[in-house]
């Protein structure tokens, strides 16, 4: 890193170059960025991650299967139950393990809950990012009664470890559906009061739109997901087109990333395809809760996890795209390796690209328009 | 495609070195020869009804005993919805193989991950550094023989288990209390008892 600081600084020009973070607010983490500018203008912007590297893939090779769960929701601790999910299909896979119908609901109801928080934070932190900080307090009070609702489903807030290996810990608590679908009411409206608020105010559009470009074909070649890949235009959803769980029963429409002001594939998008999806997934919730099937929510597990050598990939569409973990087993009760593919990692590799060129201000709705999450791509 | 109706036109491009399709252990892959993968990831992402578009994931393992480092590929094609896992091996001593960077920009990142964990160095790299680890870290850590230095820069990064240092400190603090009372030698008046 030295070596890129002391390339070159020109005293009699305009160029400098700029330590932005790692602890700047608007870098969502503890992520630097060495920003090399002319003026406002950016040259390039080279990402330098690792600050919150917790070496939990080496974790996973150490503690044994069904201990490795809770350290999946330290991958990514503003959307865990999506890395719960991801291990637990993995584990399952290993282990050729079929689990019950009522807790693949169970799963989708809570990833779905959990992904509306995940993009309340996402489009609030960058409202405030651009400016404006009342659309992240109502998004953060939203957010609040979906943490209670995940609380009273597993205990904990922020951290989940919900999903087991075999199925999920806890069954629906009573009232629990009632109460969901109450909150479920009031958030469509909210929704549409979100838009109303934020979402087309002329101030923002025009700090979002054609900012920050990232056409189909890059965002490919850079192996974006989830939601990034999709407001570049590319219309691919690992719950629909590699479904898994309970998502081939559920009926949901894939927001797509057209230009909704600006360009395909610009701030904008990114940012309004995730409140689009919000509403989507309020609607998964709603057909999950109403459908969901009796019955056991836990499949019969061995004491000892201890699968045949072999490996297993699964793939998992977390709020900040695909999320997949590879896990090879050497038939001994502790994992060979265990790899976790995250959203942001990719994610963030692109900022290299698409910088140049871009004002210092337009950096930061890039980073919050990825919606990166230091953990995710450190690991 | 199946993955096997992929993994039959890989072969019939590249003969035997595209190894045989691993039996399904759950999710199938294919060996490839160490010198010839950036051209069979060009061929797999560039030819018709191949696409494979999206590199999923670029991964390695340690095998040991094996002496060998075990590069992993997923590739998936968003167009034609199908995948195939590639894998190399290179050893452990010097393990190097060529880079795919040019073919998917997405391995920039993913193979200076593997080469910060496993230190496999990728050869046509354009900027390989360290990624997750300071520039000045000493191993790799995912390798399975990794010892951990014990500081850096001075910083002890091994801590005993923390029930034992709780004990230590208690015991210190009982220590530096006052020296347990001798057997009443001045009892305390009674003036408190009911």
């Amino acid at each position: 890193m030295e070596k890129l600081i002391l390339r070159r600084v020109e005293t009699d020009s305009e160029e400098m170059i700029l330590n932005f973070g790692p602890q700047h607010p608007s870098t969502h983490g503890v992520i630097n960025f060495l920003v090399e500018t002319d003026g406002e203008v950016i040259r390039k912007a080279i990402p330098d991650v690792g600050y919150l590297h917790r070496s939990i893939e080496k974790i996973g090779e150490t503690v044994g299967y069904p201990g490795f769960m809770p350290f999946t929701d330290r991958v990514d601790y503003v959307a865990a139950m999506f890395a719960n999910e991801g291990y637990a299909i993995a584990v399952e896979k290993l282990l050729k393990l079929e689990i019950p119908p009522r807790a693949q609901w169970l799963r989708a109801i809570s990833c779905e809950l959990c992904r509306i928080a995940s993009h309340l934070i996402s489009v609030g932190t960058m409202a405030m990012d651009i400016g404006a900080f009342t659309p992240m307090l109502h998004g953060v009070r939203e957010r609040e009664t979906i943490n209670d609702l995940i609380e009273a489903l597993c205990g904990a807030r922020l951290t989940y470890n919900y999903h087991r290996i075999g199925g999920v810990a806890f069954d629906l608590p009573d009232g629990w559906r009632d109460r969901t679908l109450r909150f479920l009411d009031h958030f469509d409206k909210f929704l549409v009061e979100f838009d109303r608020l934020i979402s087309f105010n002329e101030v923002y559009v025009k700090r979002l739109a054609k900012v920050a470009v990232i056409p189909g074909a890059m965002a490919r070649d850079y192996g974006l997901s989830g939601p990034n890949l999709r407001a570049s235009g590319v219309d691919f959803d690992v719950r629909r087109d590699l479904p898994y769980g309970a998502y081939p029963h559920l009926r949901f429409e894939v927001p797509v990333g057209r230009g909704f002001v600006g360009a395909v594939g610009d701030c904008f998008d990114r940012y309004y395809l995730r409140c689009l999806e919000m509403g989507q997934s309020s609607r998964i919730v709603r057909q999950a809760l109403e459908t969901v099937p009796e019955g056991e929510y836990m499949a019969k597990v061995p004491r000892r996890i201890k699968p045949e050598a072999g490996e297993a990939f699964s793939r998992v569409e977390s709020a900040r795209g695909q999320m997949s973990y590879y896990v090879v087993s050497d038939g001994t009760e502790k994992a060979w390796r265990v790899r976790a593919r995250t959203g942001s990692f990719t994610a963030m590799g692109i900022v290299d690209a698409v910088s140049p060129g871009l004002m210092v201000a337009d950096l930061v709705a890039l980073i919050a328009s990825l919606d990166v999450v230091a953990p995710e791509i450190d690991r | 495609m199946t993955t096997q109706e992929l993994h039959e036109r890989l072969r019939s491009r590249f003969g035997d070195d595209v190894g045989a399709l691993g039996e399904p252990r759950v999710d199938p892959s294919c060996p490839v020869r160490r010198e010839r993968i950036a051209e069979v990831c060009r061929f797999a992402k560039e030819e018709p009804g191949l696409e494979l578009d999206f590199l999923e994931d670029l991964t390695a393992v340690d095998w040991p005993k094996k002496n060998a480092i075990e590069l992993v590929y997923h590739l998936f094609s968003f167009r034609h919805r199908h995948g195939l896992v590639l894998k190399v091996e290179v050893d452990r001593a010097g393990p190097k193989v060529a880079s795919v960077e040019a073919v998917w920009k997405a391995a920039n990142w993913f193979e200076r991950e593997v080469y910060d964990l496993f230190g496999v160095e990728f050869e046509g790299h354009p900027d390989l550094r360290r990624i997750l680890l300071p520039d000045d870290w000493i191993g790799h850590p995912l390798r399975k023989d990794y010892q951990e230095a014990g500081s850096y820069h001075g910083i002890s990064n091994v801590r005993e288990n923390p029930l034992v240092e709780l004990r230590r400190l208690d015991e210190k603090a009982r220590a530096a209390a006052a020296p347990p009372p001798a057997p009443p030698a001045a009892p305390p008046s009674p003036a408190a008892k009911p």
